[in-house]
């Protein structure tokens, strides 16, 4: 009772440090962590953790592996698959993202004109992102059929070529068409994303560069550009992470092949890992994984301090 | 919806040009994103005649709309066991997530004990760990916990990226949340539970289900983690059990494998058809600072 009196008639600026305490805040605040710290503690930090252990040792499936240092590193610097895989997530990365984003911002410059239907447009843009990957990557899987793909029926229809495109049998032809598959869904999340950052851009200020007699294309350079900038690092970034990460749609449409043609590193440490056994080995692809997740993330965290810095937070 | 970019000018533009430079481009980029759903129903209601000759019917139409291949589906296969499984796991999942994400966010933003400024930071990091590279990991320990091949396995995972996915999220809601709301709640006497539950959660319904329904969907859509985690036929996920159960040997049973594809994804298309607004907010949400 009395201690209650006295912190009631204490200061208000005094009401810090003890009496924080006895408010049972810190407390509070701890106890309400514990569902989420304990999850992600036992089931994400942990087998961060775990998977640079295994990376260093030989362990198989069923079968408890010893230190073995750098060795599987070593072999993968002499593997000639993991080259290759490294290859094509580089490409697969860098045109798949190059080409979301081109697509994407058009598609958002596009829906950001006062349009009939815009709201069931939108909605409808979106679905390729909400239907699960690997189901519509079958859809893709039927079209590319090589003996019953609707395109290369169109094509011939058209007289265009001759003979039914092998879309996933020959290596550049299944890079590209997986490529495409992998646009395909990510255009939705980058043009939906940018759609939201360009409506918050004020028209007010296209008024004016139109005044100045500014282009269309100056518009969109020294107008729309700058301003949506801050979003489209943010935007870029998951949609790099993300398709550097990708493995169900190559799972679903290739396994990998044709000879290898389209592994990227999830999927060869799926196959070394999984299907082979050579936990370590797949371990030791994963981490190789991870200097260039940092990258990102580093690239991502400087898009964030740049837009606080813009909106002139101080935090 | 906000005004569009040259709404104050637009009535500049001719008709012919909007055309070409509007509804053209617009078409074809709807087209594109469009074909393969259409692609995907013609193929299910094909009968196999029909599927497999290109020369008497003409592929984009059906002439003699057929059930056999989502009969086929739904009764030789074990797909409506897939469906269940990923059900239970996908509600499992999200709602331990949205517990503890709503606790989590409220603690982080609202009850800031010390150095919660650096645990937001590190929920934001844990979200951008790929479960690409925490697979292997994660399926030794599945393992040793005796954990492989049940829907246990995946419904204690999927956590692991829809927690920090939903934290980031309310955190970001909780925060547009006024706090003197809070504060006279307090000067009431309300204790922090009383606030949390009886000020805080109902101003943040909104919030709530567009946390929900995409960490609901991201479950649906899960791949990896149920590929590598189950291995009988009749614990799989709806995904999973597509790609890897119906295709025997070299015959590939397309009308079966788009009736799969298609029957899968009504129920996120369903519950994404109901809440449009949030799922985009969501998204938004997801990448807004």
């Amino acid at each position: 009772m009395t201690v209650q009196v006295q912190a009631n008639a204490a200061p208000v600026h005094r009401r810090r440090g003890a009496s924080r305490i006895a408010d049972g805040r810190e407390l509070l605040g701890v106890s309400f962590m514990i569902p989420t710290g304990v999850i992600l503690l036992v089931f994400l930090a942990y087998p961060l953790g775990l998977g640079f252990w295994l990376g260093v040792t030989d362990t198989k499936i069923g079968e408890a592996g010893r230190f073995v240092g750098l060795a599987n590193f070593r072999s993968l610097m002499h593997d000639p698959v993991f080259w290759l895989s490294v290859f094509n997530t580089t490409f697969y990365t860098v045109v798949a993202s190059v080409a979301k984003f081109a697509l994407g911002l058009y598609l958002a410059l596009l829906l950001n004109h006062r349009l009939p239907f815009k709201a069931l447009i939108r909605a409808f843009v979106l679905l390729p992102f909400v239907v699960p990957t690997v189901l519509s990557a079958i859809a893709f899987w039927w079209i590319y059929d090589s003996q019953f793909s609707i395109i290369s029926w169109v094509l011939i229809k058209l007289g265009l070529i001759h003979s039914y495109i092998d879309f996933l049998g020959q290596p550049w032809n299944a890079r590209w068409s997986v490529i495409v598959a992998n646009v395909w869904r990510g255009i939705p999340f980058v043009a939906i994303t940018l759609l939201a950052g360009l409506q918050t851009i004020s028209p007010s200020l296209y008024e004016a560069a139109m005044l100045d007699g500014a282009t269309p294309w100056q518009r969109f350079r020294f107008v729309t550009l700058p301003m949506l900038s801050p979003i489209i690092a943010v935007v870029m970034t998951f949609s790099v992470l993300l398709t550097f990460t990708d493995f169900q749609l190559i799972y679903a449409l290739t396994r990998g092949g044709p000879i290898n043609a389209t592994h990227l590193m999830a999927t060869l440490s799926f196959q070394r890992a999984i299907t082979g056994g050579n936990l370590g080995e797949g371990a030791a692809i994963a981490d190789a994984m991870v200097p260039f997740l940092l990258a990102a993330i580093l690239f991502s965290y400087f898009g964030l301090q740049r837009r606080r810095w813009q909106q002139g937070s101080r935090d | 919806m906000a005004r569009g970019v040259d709404e104050g000018t637009e009535y500049l533009e001719t008709l012919p040009r909007r055309l070409l430079t509007l509804y053209l481009p617009l078409g074809l980029m709807l087209f594109f994103l469009f074909f393969p759903f259409y692609w995907m129903a013609t193929t299910t209601f094909k009968p196999d005649a029909e599927l497999y000759d290109y020369e008497h019917f003409n592929p984009f139409w059906v002439a003699h709309p057929t059930l056999e291949h989502i009969k086929k589906l739904l009764f030789e296969t074990s797909y409506p066991d897939w469906m269940l499984n990923t059900l239970i796991v996908s509600v499992s999942a999200t709602t331990i997530s949205l517990f503890s994400s709503v606790l989590a966010a409220y603690a982080v933003e609202r009850l800031r004990y010390t150095g919660s400024r650096y645990v937001g930071m590190a929920i934001f990091l844990a979200y951008l760990v790929p479960p690409s590279i925490l697979f292997i990991p994660l399926a030794t320990m599945v393992f040793k916990l005796g954990l492989f091949d049940s829907d246990l396995a995946l419904i204690l995972t999927y956590p692991t990226f829809l927690i920090p996915f939903c934290t980031w999220l309310l955190m970001g809601y909780f925060r547009t949340i006024p706090y003197e709301l809070e504060e006279c709640a307090l000067i009431d006497g309300a204790s922090r539970w009383q606030i949390l539950t009886r000020i805080t959660l109902p101003l943040s319904v909104p919030g709530l289900i567009s946390a929900g329904i995409f960490a609901f969907t991201l479950s649906w859509n899960e791949f990896i983690y149920a590929l590598t985690f189950i291995s009988s036929s009749e614990n799989k996920t709806v995904p999973v059990g597509a790609i890897t159960e119906l295709v025997e040997g070299d015959v590939y049973h397309w009308g079966s494998l788009m009736a799969a594809a298609l029957i899968g994804s009504i129920p996120v298309v369903i519950l994404y058809s109901f809440f449009v607004e949030y799922y985009v907010s969501a998204l938004t949400g997801a990448v807004k600072e």
